[in-house]
């Protein structure tokens, strides 16, 4: 029964990882950007479907809607106005523009959840389920929510697949990420690009956390953690790669589960971390990685 | 000419001596409130001080002065607030300080209040250790008071309470107790696991977790499996996530104890009503006239603010009072003289009557509890409302859990 329960809690949150980070590998295996601001843009995601299905009384539908906006919106701004501007500065040497691209996306995510904070307090908002009530799988008591957690996260990344090697536009994205100079010579336009992966980051980041504001509630607090979350399964699949990153996600995931069942709920991040420390070691690649 | 200017620059200078004792004496009392205010507990503190400032002040102030309120965010941080505390003191020159609802932020700061002489309270940490260090260090400690429950207090209550509710209206016999890691948990854990059993809830597990947990699926999963009748609960930092989970993991036994989130009247909808059912400990609720002064403080506080007072609002507001007695009584802002009067305070405010233990209780400076002072109550919410459902004498309304709740045969 208890292994059972591992590997269905397991695979939830393992999912909802593996949205997470997609993202943000797709951003940093195309355009190169570790974006720092990813869990401040989920915090927002979750608390607009919060604030919109609440206040204005419209559903949890159309508050998710809201939240995958809002998202949207941020990823935007966050390329237009924190990324571009220094990646075309003329004054930051090419050399440093990484680094301060780093440390752009930093303070663009903590000016985020300081609004957050501000505009709606640090207390933990959670997101009306799309679906209420509890399910028996062999005798484990499973919430419905979770189990479309699971579901909707593999639909999004099942979509995503299709969109990157089956599509034109997904293909230049591929293309982009392998080779932006030939790509350029292909007579493709990489900023349109560029802005194409920042929507489709803008929406995976908004999903992931409306989904997440739905299983298990978002504070102002969690923007650092989730970056951090994601930085960590990214760097154990390896720098840019989306299946790396999924594989990861898992790794993660279900060692998380599997310490907070076996051994204590208030150490259940530490063997993660021990483990990435130890990739860092001896495999700094990642599980995937191609650099 | 020169002398003429000597003169005017000398009747000048004479003229500002003189005339600064009076415009001293028309300067206001100014009280620092430090607090978190982008969280909803703490955000009260500062709110309910500035309602008993206007009220004050409204009825002429004290000994002829206004109170001011000058407000510092320490952002959670000790390090913050103790930044702010020592500009309160040594800048601002504020004449008292309210301060904080976590404890690990009050304890940094007490050694700072003897070392500056700043009168200190605090409307909403618990832990033991503020008044114990009063107890052990009263010659440099005395300037802190404790205007909340300590943790062994708030069990004690708690324990009452699940005597009277659990045990007997419910015929509850076995309890898991779930409370955070932080320090106002520890003495109240110590107390929860003597004087449950005593109250008749035999403790069949003890969990602590992480502040900082999202997922309480395998704690909850764990206290399942020990199949308690009852999860007495000790949160403060943690709530809005548990109860939500409780609540769609459909865990069926009762969330019932210490859940400080839960007094906020914005915690059902923050919760998406996940929170019916939960019980919860108070000191005052806006639904029971604990005090004539509650429910109209309560009612004074959604009008100005737009939502009901945290927990530590309603002490808030009668600190303000408190030390404006304090003040009246000493003459004047002379920290020693305000200790000794403060230490003589009879008051009934929002949440009882307050007098305050002497140096030689373990509990030195803090609040008296028991019938005729402080006593607590125990409140639910039910479809919406917090509404007091102990003591019996007061409440106001029977329990009501949700339908996935097992409760006792």
């Amino acid at each position: 029964m208890l292994a059972l329960q591992i590997l269905i809690d397991g695979f939830a949150i393992s999912s909802l990882y593996a949205l997470g980070a997609t993202g943000f590998t797709l951003i940093f295996g195309v355009s190169g950007v570790l974006n720092l601001s990813h869990g401040a843009i989920m915090v927002v995601a979750a608390v607009i479907a919060w604030w919109i299905a609440g206040t204005f009384g419209v559903g949890p539908y159309l508050g998710a809607l809201a939240g995958v906006g809002a998202s949207l919106a941020c990823a935007f701004f966050t390329y237009r106005v924190i990324v571009r501007p220094i990646q075309n500065s003329r004054a930051i040497p090419r050399e440093e523009k990484e680094i301060f691209v780093l440390t752009g996306t930093l303070l663009w995510g903590i000016m985020l959840q300081e609004a957050v904070a501000y505009l709606f307090t640090n207390n933990p908002k959670t997101v009306r389920p799309l679906v209420a009530g509890v399910v028996m799988i062999f005798g484990v008591r499973t919430p419905w929510n979770e189990i479309l957690t699971a579901a909707l996260s593999w639909a999004v990344i099942g979509l995503l697949y299709l969109l990157v090697n089956r599509t034109r536009t997904g293909k230049s994205l591929l293309a982009a990420a392998m080779n932006p100079r030939g790509l350029t010579l292909l007579g493709f336009e990489l900023s349109s690009i560029y802005v194409l992966v920042w929507a489709i980051y803008g929406v995976l980041a908004g999903i992931a956390g409306v989904l997440l504001g739905a299983f298990l509630g978002v504070s102002s607090d969690n923007a650092g953690t989730l970056t951090a979350s994601a930085f960590s399964i990214v760097v154990l699949g390896g720098l840019g790669s989306v299946s790396g990153s999924l594989m990861a996600a898992y790794v993660v995931g279900y060692l998380e589960t599997m310490t907070a069942y076996l051994v204590s709920p208030s150490i259940r991040t530490v063997p993660v971390l021990l483990l990435l420390v130890a990739v860092v070691y001896v495999r700094p690649q990642g599980l995937l990685g191609r650099r | 000419m020169r002398v003429s200017h000597r003169v005017g620059a000398m009747g000048a200078a004479l003229g500002f001596a003189l005339a600064a004792p009076s415009a001293q004496a028309a300067d206001p009392i100014k009280i620092g409130v430090i607090a978190e205010t982008s969280a909803i507990s703490g955000v009260g503190i500062p709110n309910a001080a500035k309602m008993a400032a206007e009220e004050i002040n409204k009825a002429g102030g004290v000994n002829g002065r206004m109170i001011e309120i000058v407000d510092y965010d320490d952002h959670n941080s000790a390090v913050d607030a103790v930044r702010a505390f020592q500009r309160a003191a040594q800048q601002d020159k504020v004449s008292a300080v309210i301060a904080s609802y976590i404890s690990e932020v009050v304890l940094a700061l007490e050694p700072w209040a003897g070392r500056l002489k700043m009168p200190l309270i605090t409307p909403g940490a618990a832990s033991n250790e503020i008044t114990k260090r009063v107890h052990d260090d009263y010659d440099h400690m005395k300037y802190v008071f404790h205007g909340y429950l300590a943790s062994t207090q708030i069990a004690d209550i708690v324990c009452e309470a699940a005597k009277s509710l659990m045990v007997n209206d419910l015929h509850m016999k076995t309890s898991v107790v779930m409370s955070e890691d932080a320090a106002w948990t520890i003495p109240l854990d110590e107390e929860y696991l003597k004087c449950l059993p005593t109250a008749g809830l035999k403790v069949l597990d003890h969990i602590r977790l992480s502040p900082d947990t999202t997922d309480f699926t395998p704690i909850f999963n764990k206290i399942e499996g020990d199949k308690p009748d009852v999860i007495v609960t000790g949160i403060s930092h943690v709530g809005v996530q548990p109860t939500v989970q409780w609540q769609q993991q459909q865990v069926p036994m009762p969330m019932y104890g210490v859940s400080s989130q839960a007094t906020n009247s914005t915690f059902w909808k923050d919760t998406n009503g996940a929170a019916d059912g939960v019980i919860f400990n108070m000191v005052a609720a806006p639904d029971v006239a604990v005090t004539p002064k509650t429910i109209p403080f309560a009612k004074a506080y959604q009008e100005k603010y737009g939502n009901l007072p945290g927990y530590a609002a309603y002490q808030s507001y009668d600190d303000v009072f408190m030390w404006a007695d304090a003040i009246r009584k000493a003459g004047g802002t002379d920290p020693n003289k305000m200790v000794e009067a403060m230490e003589k305070t009879d008051y009934v405010g929002t949440i009882g009557r307050v007098v305050f233990l002497p140096k030689t209780d373990t509990f030195a400076h803090g609040m008296r509890i028991g019938d005729g002072y402080i006593t607590g109550l125990m409140v639910q919410w039910q479809n919406g409302n917090p509404i007091t459902v102990w003591p019996g004498k007061v409440a106001t309304g029977k329990m009501v859990f949700p339908t996935f709740t097992k409760l006792a045969q």
